[in-house]
């Protein structure tokens, strides 16, 4: 059921978007405010989430090794799995970001008889996540010619190499074809493994499911259903958005504020789910900090601040109840001046 | 807040990329919205309403492809009792004489390079290659 609500939230917002639109003076909420109040509510939450995590103190120096770390000379570091310098820690986090090096981890763990339990590799989620997320990067930039006037030479680049095989008019992309497996992988990884469905919540389901209906709403929107879809006509639009000045020239088929839509969603959805280890792969701890702790001590900031305290010290706050109550003190109490 | 160092310029820059389009169009001088030019001759009639054109040209194009080229099917298309050959130069262009005008500006305003003049060429082009038929 959990992925079933996901379908149906999703069908939900197409069908507010399809039919919102339809409303004469909508088209202007669907295609103007709600992309600004998306945009505003993605980067302010954004924002406020790494800075609520950066709030939060690290207590323990707690990076995951999985190689030896920096000790004597003649046993040999292994730089990348246990780093000890910053550049060592920016090399790894690279890695971790471009090529999803945990993922590429993923071990599947299955009990045979006897009984006793094997560790499998399983490159599956690492290939799938490749896979969507180099798709949807690549379908991110080949979107600034609709942002960008005058079109920079990159995003041509770009936008050849994606649809370089010429399959169709317009061009078919390899990214489209991407996203669409990518999400469609994800999301069957999800329901086919047996322990991993179990763990699987809505918020797992409904991101995919979101994106997922981005995808086919765009893919319908270039090939299909292009009635109404004058790109010429829906670039003026865009570029007034990021210029301040939006305008409807003409009438823009539904199936653009349907996409237009969706993609607020996501936008303004993104800060709130776990979408945000877009932010939170910078964030972790476990893969940011330095393996030196044998070196330099890592103090706990929400440590109270104690000062050293020595006997001399605990003897002078004391002394006169120690005396009071006859325990021998190094220093004796300064003679009493007479009272006069 | 910790690690304020790394943390806030890299949300700065975070933020810059994701706002990137409004300062690159700031810095730009924005082209205005294209305006194709319609036949020199004053042909009213296309082989299907300009909406209907503007959409789905593209695709129209590339079935005429595949018909001619494909399957030797040059069989011409009849609308409103015109008669069409299939082809880019022998129908589209017979009209719209001046690609610059007609294509190009649209399609360098929205980013589209449609390889359609690895093969053809334009009029002009094609008058001063006659001798070579």
């Amino acid at each position: 059921m959990k992925y079933a609500f996901s379908f149906l939230a999703v069908i939900a917002l197409v069908l507010i978007a399809w039919l919102g639109s339809q409303i004469p003076g909508m088209p202007y909420l669907f295609g103007v405010a709600l992309p600004y109040l998306a945009l505003m509510i993605f980067l302010g939450g954004f924002v406020y989430r790494v800075v609520h995590w950066a709030k939060s103190p690290v207590p323990f120096s707690i990076q995951t090794t999985c190689g030896q770390g920096k000790s004597l000379d003649f046993i040999k570091q292994d730089r990348l799995e246990a780093p000890n310098t910053t550049a060592e820690v920016v090399a790894r986090m690279f890695l971790e970001i471009v090529c999803f090096r945990s993922l590429f981890r993923n071990t599947k763990s299955e009990i045979h008889d006897g009984p006793h339990i094997t560790y499998e590799s399983s490159k599956w989620l690492w290939v799938f996540a490749l896979i969507f997320h180099y798709s949807f990067l690549v379908i991110v930039l080949r979107h600034l010619r609709l942002f960008l006037d005058p079109v920079p030479a990159c995003v041509g680049w770009v936008e050849f190499i994606d649809g370089l095989f010429q399959i169709g008019a317009p061009t078919w992309y390899m990214t489209d074809i991407g996203l669409l497996a990518g999400c469609a992988l994800l999301f069957g990884r999800r329901l086919i493994t047996r322990h991993v469905r179990f763990i699987s919540l809505v918020n797992d389901y409904f991101p995919l499911v979101l994106i997922f209906a981005i995808a086919i709403t765009g893919i319908l929107m270039r090939y299909f259903l292009r009635t109404d879809i004058d790109i010429v006509n829906i670039k003026q639009l865009t570029v007034g958005l990021v210029t301040f000045s939006p305008v409807i020239g003409a009438k823009i088929g539904a199936i653009f504020y349907i996409h237009v839509f969706l993609v607020c969603v996501l936008l303004a959805y993104f800060p709130f789910s776990k979408l945000m280890h877009m932010g939170g792969v910078f964030m972790s701890p476990t893969r940011n900090m330095k393996n030196n702790t044998r070196a330099v001590r890592h103090v706990n900031p929400w440590n109270p601040r104690i000062l050293p305290h020595s006997y001399a010290g605990y003897e002078d706050e004391f002394r006169e109840y120690m005396v009071e109550n006859g325990i021998p003190v190094e220093k004796e109490l300064p003679p009493k001046k007479d009272e006069e | 807040m910790y690690n304020k160092g790394t943390i806030i310029p890299g949300l700065a820059i975070f933020v810059l990329i994701v706002t990137s389009p409004l300062w690159l169009n700031a810095f730009m001088t924005g082209s205005t919205v294209p305006k194709v030019e319609l036949p020199q001759g004053g042909e009213k009639q296309c082989v299907a309403s300009a909406t209907e054109m503007r959409a789905n040209h593209m695709q129209l194009l590339n079935e005429w492809r595949d018909d001619v080229l494909r399957d030797g099917n040059r069989v011409t298309v009849m609308v409103d009792g015109k008669v069409y050959r299939k082809g880019l130069q022998m129908a589209c262009m017979e009209c719209h004489t001046n690609k610059e005008k007609f294509c190009d500006s649209c399609h360098e305003y929205a980013s589209v390079k449609p390889y359609c003049w690895d093969c053809h060429l334009t009029p002009e082009l094609a008058a001063t290659k006659k001798e070579t038929h």
